[in-house]
């Protein structure tokens, strides 16, 4: 575990941007902000880090699920979560994170019975596939109402207006939630999930989902989103990274920060990362170095050292690599060390404390 | 435990069909690619058919686009660069250490006398055209135009969840039927689990069966009879919410679309038997994670129950210590290292190798555990780790290099001994 804690210590002190251009003056406006990724590169973990850090210093954060997978719950080690907000953890300073993970059927009618009083047939259209039925005849549904349930929370007001609440929603009152943090569908599908307008409009010309969908709309393509992106520096995450990118620019949705994930140790200096990168190895001094700190190293051990340093080697070049491409988007880039894998509790606070000690706040 | 002789399923001319699973960014794709590879190296003529749409086995394998039908991918002359590298064999000169890519050039043309015998054919599924081809193979032309110009039907053919899955069956079963494949590796869709691809054909032939379909679009026949009025409301909320249009092309796309209906179902039935029959072989991939693992485990529990051929589990980017040396005197050679400021080039260089071969210790250790807790629930499955490559695979070479450690080539493992 000691190795570990060099890892995180050691990635900590990278060379890189200022704050400011790590977490962006966009992001630091936003309420809303969705959070993508390839699957795999661990968005989910990285969204409940970033709840827990917008909620610190005494802040109300709604984090939000949508893929219906009770990943919160495992995160957070809880049992499953209903369909309602509720806290999850505190954060330091009187913050607080409550969560919701969005339970489509339930969403579903719960949007019906504002226009239709189903009563009990509800529980035989359930058992009927009803809802399923729904949502495959319009695939845009799901994400309407999924959608439609987020900007609820974002423009929801506080009931009793407390007044110490730091963003005003101009004069109307204190919003409920300083932020909203979502764990939105991976990057292949991100794009389509935020325009639902564009989904909807082949099916729903007219209608109340219609309207709902133009709304969510124009709070998607507002200042108060973000959209940051997760990968990791291996070649697959970050050629679904570009091309986000690149479809949320056309689609004129705010991108907020590449949060780079797990990114791993460098252990080799400078000096000899090319030499080590091709193979070549200076075995004496590594002999020499080796017997200073109590190995005698035979031949074998000596080439299983040098193999590793090597792999070592040509994985750092490749990570290097993989930044540089990120670089080119011009986008902010916030680093998270590896963590140990599943990531409890403690760990999140601890990937928290990593977003904020690189600037992330509300 | 057992492990699993991946070169003994390959090489068994019995072994018609490979299909690999597991869970999205477990390197599903790229070791299909490698199974294929190493087939066609060891003279099977393979197929490979994936369905991602990332488009990751053209990257792969080389190649800029794929389309619906398999491509012969060109497979040059076997370099030995992959088979140094996996073993990690280390040659020492006299002051150098040098490891795989130094030794490639040296060794690259000692294997030319094996050069591939077989093929290779690589394709990516096209959902789409796959089901229009379906359609117009089924009916008569002016059908199948009204079918294809159908708004509802495009919706299905391109969104419906298990469209893919099911085309994918279509697609395996049409180049099994050609005969000219001695052997096909089906990668499966990407999914958030692994089991959608076992379950997806029947969601989507249940879909279309249309009962649900007719109740909407005629709510006012048969349908108290079954959930009595509230059902009707529902009609009414549903339409009035996606459109009465759209229920009115699905009445008509259903009413096209009746009698290819039995034929559609039977010859998803044939691919699912096709799947159990004792040719087929089942890999499940998985990286030493723990989701990855759930899903593995979920996975070869269902395919146990279905009773499909479970060939094993392939754990994939594995990071074993290459240097055996007992941990406490790595521990407390790292404790001095730590403890040493000194610049000079051997200590930072030894430095470093510690602490690169330490982390490396620990990811094993976190490894092992998780393999032996597979091991513990799934006995009767064999498994074999693959060790992580240092960068990722672009390329024939590459995969070749997973191939070898996946499953060492009879001649090269004889040749070793």
């Amino acid at each position: 575990m000691e190795t570990m804690t060099t890892m995180r210590k050691q990635t900590e002190h990278r060379p890189g941007a200022p704050e400011a251009e790590r977490w962006p003056a966009s992001a630091r406006a936003a309420r809303l902000h969705i959070v993508t990724g390839k699957g795999g590169t661990g968005k989910s973990t990285i969204a409940a880090a970033l709840a827990l850090a917008l909620a610190y210093d005494g802040k109300r954060v709604l984090l939000v699920e949508t893929e219906e997978r009770q990943v919160i719950a495992q995160l957070f080690d809880l049992p499953p979560l209903p369909y309602e907000e509720r806290r999850i953890a505190v954060a330091p300073g009187g913050g607080e994170v409550r969560a919701l993970a969005i339970d489509v059927e339930a969403a579903l009618f719960e949007y019906f019975a504002m226009f239709y009083n189903l009563g009990f047939a509800a529980r035989s259209l359930k058992r009927l596939g009803a809802v399923e039925f729904a949502t495959t005849l319009a695939p845009g549904l799901r994400d309407v109402l999924i959608t439609g349930k987020i900007k609820e929370t974002v423009t929801r007001l506080e009931k009793h207006g407390k007044s110490e609440k730091l963003k005003d929603s101009g004069g109307l009152g204190a919003f409920m939630y300083d932020a909203v943090v979502v764990d939105a569908p991976p990057t292949g599908r991100v794009v389509p999930f935020l325009n639902v307008t564009a989904a909807m409009a082949d099916l729903a010309r007219r209608g109340p989902i219609h309207s709902q969908a133009t709304g969510v709309m124009s709070l998607m393509h507002s200042h108060n989103t973000c959209v940051h992106l997760v990968t990791l520096l291996e070649d697959m995450p970050v050629m679904e990274t570009l091309e986000a990118a690149e479809q949320l620019r056309a689609g004129d949705l705010p991108i907020g920060s590449i949060i780079v994930n797990q990114v791993s140790a460098a252990h080799l200096p400078e000096t000899l990362l090319a030499d080590a990168a091709l193979g070549t190895v200076d075995s004496a001094s590594l002999r020499r170095g080796l017997a200073s700190y109590g190995i005698d190293a035979d031949r074998a051990a000596l080439a299983g050292f040098a193999d590793e340093i090597r792999r070592h080697a040509e994985h750092t070049a490749a990570e290097a690599e993989c930044r540089t491409q990120l670089a080119a988007t011009n986008l902010p880039m916030i680093d998270l060390p590896a963590m140990p894998d599943p990531v409890e509790l403690g760990e999140l606070y601890e990937l928290a404390e990593l977003l904020i000690a690189q600037g992330v706040s509300v | 435990m057992t492990d699993f002789d991946v070169s003994a399923l390959l090489d068994a001319r019995t072994t018609r069909i490979i299909v690999t699973c597991g869970s999205g960014g477990v390197g599903k794709t790229t070791t299909a690619a490698a199974l294929a590879v190493r087939a066609a190296d060891a003279g099977r003529t393979v197929a490979v058919l994936t369905i991602d749409p990332a488009k990751r086995l053209a990257g792969s394998l080389g190649l800029t686009e794929l389309d619906n039908v398999p491509r012969r991918v060109e497979l040059s002359d076997i370099d030995t660069e992959a088979d140094s590298d996996l073993n990690s064999g280390v040659t020492t000169g006299k002051n150098v250490v040098a490891t795989g890519k130094n030794k490639g050039a040296a060794t690259g043309k000692r294997s030319r006398a094996a050069a591939a015998q077989g093929e290779l054919w690589a394709m990516m599924l096209d959902t789409r055209r796959t089901f229009d081809e379906m359609v117009s193979a089924h009916t008569t032309p002016e059908r199948a135009a009204q079918i294809l110009a159908n708004p509802f039907y495009r919706t299905i053919s391109s969104s419906f969840s298990g469209t893919q899955e099911y085309m994918a069956m279509e697609k395996l079963g049409q180049l099994a039927a050609t005969g000219k494949y001695d052997l096909i590796v089906v990668d499966t869709p990407p999914s958030r689990s692994a089991l959608d691809f076992l379950d997806a054909p029947q969601r989507l032939t249940s879909f279309l069966d249309g009962r649900m379909i007719r109740l909407l679009a005629t709510p006012s026949r048969g349908v108290m009879k079954l959930v009595g009025v509230g059902f009707a409301l529902f009609a009414k909320a549903v339409t009035a919410i996606i459109g009465g249009q759209m229920l009115t092309d699905a009445a008509r796309f259903v009413q096209l679309f009746e009698d290819m209906f039995g034929g559609f179902r039977a010859r998803a039935d044939a691919t699912y038997e096709l799947l159990r029959d004792s040719g087929s072989a089942f890999v499940v991939v998985a990286t030493c994670q723990a989701d990855a693992m759930r899903e593995a485990a979920f996975f070869a529990d269902r395919l146990t129950v279905e009773r499909m051929p479970l060939a094993g589990l392939i754990l994939n980017r594995t990071h074993p210590p290459l240097v055996d040396l007992p941990p406490q005197v790595v521990a407390a050679a790292m404790a001095a290292a730590e403890a040493d400021p000194s610049k000079a080039k051997g200590s930072t260089l030894a430095r470093a190798a510690l602490r690169i071969h330490s982390d490396r210790v620990v990811l094993d250790a976190e490894e092992q555990r998780m393999r032996a807790r597979f091991d513990g629930a799934h006995p009767e499955i064999a498994v074999i780790s693959i060790p992580a490559l240092p960068t990722d695979v672009h390329d024939i070479a590459g995969l070749r290099r997973i191939a070898a450690s996946l499953a060492p080539s009879r001649a090269a493992s004889s040749a070793a001994q």
